[in-house]
């Protein structure tokens, strides 16, 4: 179970990022932290594995309270926590083998990492991530010479090879088309079951967040204004959080379930 | 572009009345410090030597001709310290360039104050050309090869460091984010977020490098630190110019063959 | 999922980065022979290296303080003489490039014209200042002329060659828009050429203003004028006092020009 307490952070520059944030996610519960740009969802999930620093607040993963440990315990508590980015942030010029067992970083010691000397269990449980995403001819291609779709199939392997406990998931469908968003939402929810993991999602399609979570939490300026079931995303819930808009085509279109998905909130 | 409003109609001119005031100062100011440096000059020259230039240059070039071959013989063994003064040079200088590098790049030094320090090294390595460099070591190694290989790597530091830290500095860095988030430690992700990024610069700038210390190389011996520059500067002193001449053939072959190498395997790499 | 872990395969290399063996173990035995070599002919005295030592750690210690009193008057004299050599070996340089450089674009000259042109630069680009410098110091006699003639020819060699590139690079379509206008040629060079590549070609021109003091600083050694031939004799004669101070004067100008050349072109841009 992760557990934010009045978690606030404020950047050098005077931005309020977040603001007394509360949050509690139960293993194995799929969250969408949906809102506008600057919303600080991204460094929401940036506080929880200490990517950025929370100014005040308690964050806690399992027993684990994450803001205060040491840079070492860090490390072991990262690897509780698989990432998935925006831009897929992927090391290009390395190979998809090398991006994937990279996620083992926080398991091996440096001379290992160095000559790429990785477990055997770890090589084989790679191997496997990658049939399991359909990437395995793809081994010992470089990771710049494949398309988003797959590049964000080996960000998930990376992060889940971690063997986590939970994934933050940045905008994992910006730089994707409509389709392939889809196919890689629905892939991270499979897996999320698969392995019973908890997830929290940034994304800023609403459509795409109400199909593929158990919960959808609103945030705007910092704040949470919505913490609900997808269902519960009402024209005047949608006011709230984006600002005023004609919603109605937005939310009907969750029920079509068609691949024909133009209606992108910006 | 204004259009200034005269009896005549309107009248169009390039630049803005101020505008073009500063830039025919820039001119007038540029004109000033061009005389003045050429009065300075010119003071210190004797003229009658100057005037004497092109009887002396005709002399002298039908003196190089013909090169004299049979010469050869004796710089095959300088043009092979050359090359090593250059590429042994090279790798010194990236061997220490390199951690140089990542102690002045803003995104992984450990402190300002280490950062300070390396940048102190990259500029006073660099101002320095390798000729004097060159003429202190042959005081403190004595001449020879050695002074040369020292003095060519110890200025291609602050050449390689410079060109190395910027490429460090503008690496991609949500991709380091991303290895930090696994659980590496900073080792770790230089090794795996930060390496494979800089790799290609570092190997190109290795060889950039290369072919400007071959060029370089080729003159230490002026001061007596190895290389064919001896030679030139023997034969010079003692005026057998159909063995300078020969000299100089060398050496233009042997940039050219340097230039040639280094385009095809900065090709190969990128 | 157990049963299937024993279908993947537990090791994995990473593919070589030259993928062709055969050349990939020539290369690596190639490189290692070489080093042997290189090292192995490299004659090194070593007892002469040991007596070496402690003068230079009194060089060294010459530095911290440098002692600027002494000499003053020769050490500032060279230097401004390096400086105003540097200045104004860039202008003349600049003024003989342009020709040249237009003599050496492609798409600008007949092809006997390039040819003579391009051979200029080829020849000047190959050769280091300071062996052009050794000729001038024949040719012209000892003093800041023969560096002069020297540092203007070296910066033929730069200057040019990018002139030249750029002009050939640049947009086709201005110049053509220019050129059916009915101008004559000068007139098409300075409408049509002339903007496209001047902001650059001042930047460039400050740029080598600065390679031009690295280098007027050492065509002394070789009587080119210039702090050098000072530099020499105070090494020559052990007076590292003087020496110091010499490295640390043209330290600081070189760094001074290279910052303000850098604000400069960042103005000028």
């Amino acid at each position: 179970m992760l557990r934010l307490e009045n978690v606030s952070k404020r950047y050098k520059t005077g931005d309020l990022a977040l603001k007394n944030v509360s949050l509690e996610i139960p293993d194995g519960q799929v969250i969408a932290l949906i809102g506008p740009s600057g919303a600080g969802k991204s460094t929401l999930i940036r506080c929880v594995n200490r990517l950025v620093d929370a100014t005040e607040g308690l964050i806690q993963l399992g027993d684990t309270e994450i803001t205060s440990l040491s840079s070492s315990e860090l490390r072991k508590a990262r690897r509780r926590m698989g990432m998935i980015f925006q831009e897929y942030a992927l090391v290009e010029r390395l190979t998809v083998m090398e991006n994937v067992l990279s996620g083992r970083l926080g398991y091996v010691n440096f001379w290992q990492s160095l000559f790429r000397k990785f477990p055997k269990k770890d090589v084989r449980e790679a191997y496997r991530l990658l049939d399991r995403v359909g990437l395995m001819h793809m081994a010992d291609k470089r990771a710049d010479e494949l398309s988003g779709g797959q590049r964000q199939r080996v960000g998930i392997c990376r992060a889940l090879i971690q063997d986590p406990e939970m994934l933050l998931v940045d905008e994992p469908t910006a730089s994707l088309d409509p389709k392939t968003s889809r196919q890689i939402m629905r892939l991270i929810n499979e897996l999320c079951a698969e392995r019973g993991l908890a997830a929290i999602i940034n994304i800023h399609d609403v459509l795409l967040a109400q199909m593929y979570s158990q919960r959808v939490v609103g945030l705007k300026l910092g704040e949470i204004v919505y913490d609900g079931p997808p269902e519960g995303l009402s024209p005047e819930v949608l006011t709230e959080i984006y600002g005023e808009e004609d919603w109605e085509a937005t939310i009907e279109e969750v029920d079509e379930d068609d691949e024909d998905l133009e209606e992108v909130i910006k | 572009m204004p259009l200034i409003e005269t009896s005549d109609g309107p009248l169009w001119k390039r630049r803005t009345s101020l505008k073009q005031w500063l830039i025919w100062g820039a001119w007038l100011i540029g004109i000033v410090i061009a005389v003045y440096a050429w009065k300075l000059i010119s003071d210190k020259t004797i003229w009658f030597f100057v005037a004497d230039a092109p009887r002396q240059m005709v002399d002298i070039v039908t003196r190089m001709v013909p090169p004299s071959w049979s010469y050869m013989d004796n710089l095959w063994r300088p043009v092979w310290d050359t090359l090593n003064i250059a590429t042994i040079g090279t790798v010194i200088a990236l061997i220490l360039a390199v951690p140089i590098a990542f102690l002045a790049a803003r995104n992984t030094t450990p402190h300002k104050s280490v950062r300070a320090v390396a940048l102190f090294i990259i500029v006073a390595t660099r101002s320095v050309n390798s000729l004097i460099w060159a003429l202190l070591l042959v005081v403190i190694v004595g001449p020879g090869v050695l002074a040369g290989t020292i003095a060519i790597g110890f200025r291609s530091i602050g050449g390689c460091s410079k060109l190395l830290y910027e490429a460090i500095e503008e690496i991609n860095h949500t991709q380091v984010e991303a290895i930090e988030a696994t659980g590496a430690s900073r080792a770790q992700q230089m090794l795996y977020g930060i390496v494979p990024q800089v790799l290609p610069t570092f190997a190109g700038v290795g060889v950039f490098r290369w072919d400007i210390n071959v060029r370089g190389s080729t003159i230490l011996g002026i001061v007596g630190a190895g290389g064919i520059g001896v030679q030139l500067n023997a034969s010079i002193n003692v005026l057998a110019w159909t063995q300078v001449s020969m000299i100089l053939l060398v050496i233009l072959g042997t940039v050219f063959v340097s230039e040639y190498v280094s385009a095809k395997v900065r090709h190969a790499i990128i | 999922m157990s049963n299937s872990t024993s279908e993947y395969a537990d090791t994995w290399k990473k593919p070589a980065f030259i993928k062709n063996p055969a050349l990939r173990w020539s290369i690596y035995i190639g490189s290692i022979v070489y080093f042997v070599l290189a090292l192995g002919t490299m004659e090194i005295n070593w007892t002469r290296v040991a007596e070496g030592i402690p003068r230079g750690m009194t060089l060294l210690s010459k530095f911290f303080p440098p002692n600027i009193e002494d000499s003053r008057g020769v050490i500032v004299d060279g230097i401004l003489e390096s400086v105003w050599m540097a200045v104004i070996s860039t202008i003349g340089g600049i003024l003989l490039s342009v020709p040249i450089g237009l003599g050496a674009a492609r798409n600008l000259s007949h092809k006997w014209v390039y040819l003579f042109c391009r051979s200029i630069i080829g020849v000047s680009r190959t050769f280091p200042e300071i062996i052009l410098a050794i000729f001038a110091v024949k040719f012209f006699g000892f003093g800041p002329f023969a560096g002069f003639v020297a540092l203007s020819i070296g910066t033929i060699g730069f200057f040019a060659k990018l002139l030249a590139e750029d002009i050939e690079n640049m947009s086709k379509s201005q110049a053509e828009a220019v050129k059916v206008t009915g101008s004559s040629w000068l007139q098409w060079i300075n409408y049509a050429i002339q903007p496209q590549v001047m902001p650059r070609m001042i930047g460039l021109s400050l740029y080598r203003l600065d390679i031009n003091f690295r280098e007027s600083a050492v065509v002394g050694i070789v009587g080119a004028g210039g702090i050098g031939a000072h530099l020499l004799t105070s090494v020559q004669r052990y007076e590292y006092d003087t020496t110091a101070t010499i490295l640390i004067s043209i330290i600081v100008i070189v760094i001074a020009l290279e910052y303000t050349s850098g604000y400069l072109r960042k103005w000028v841009q």
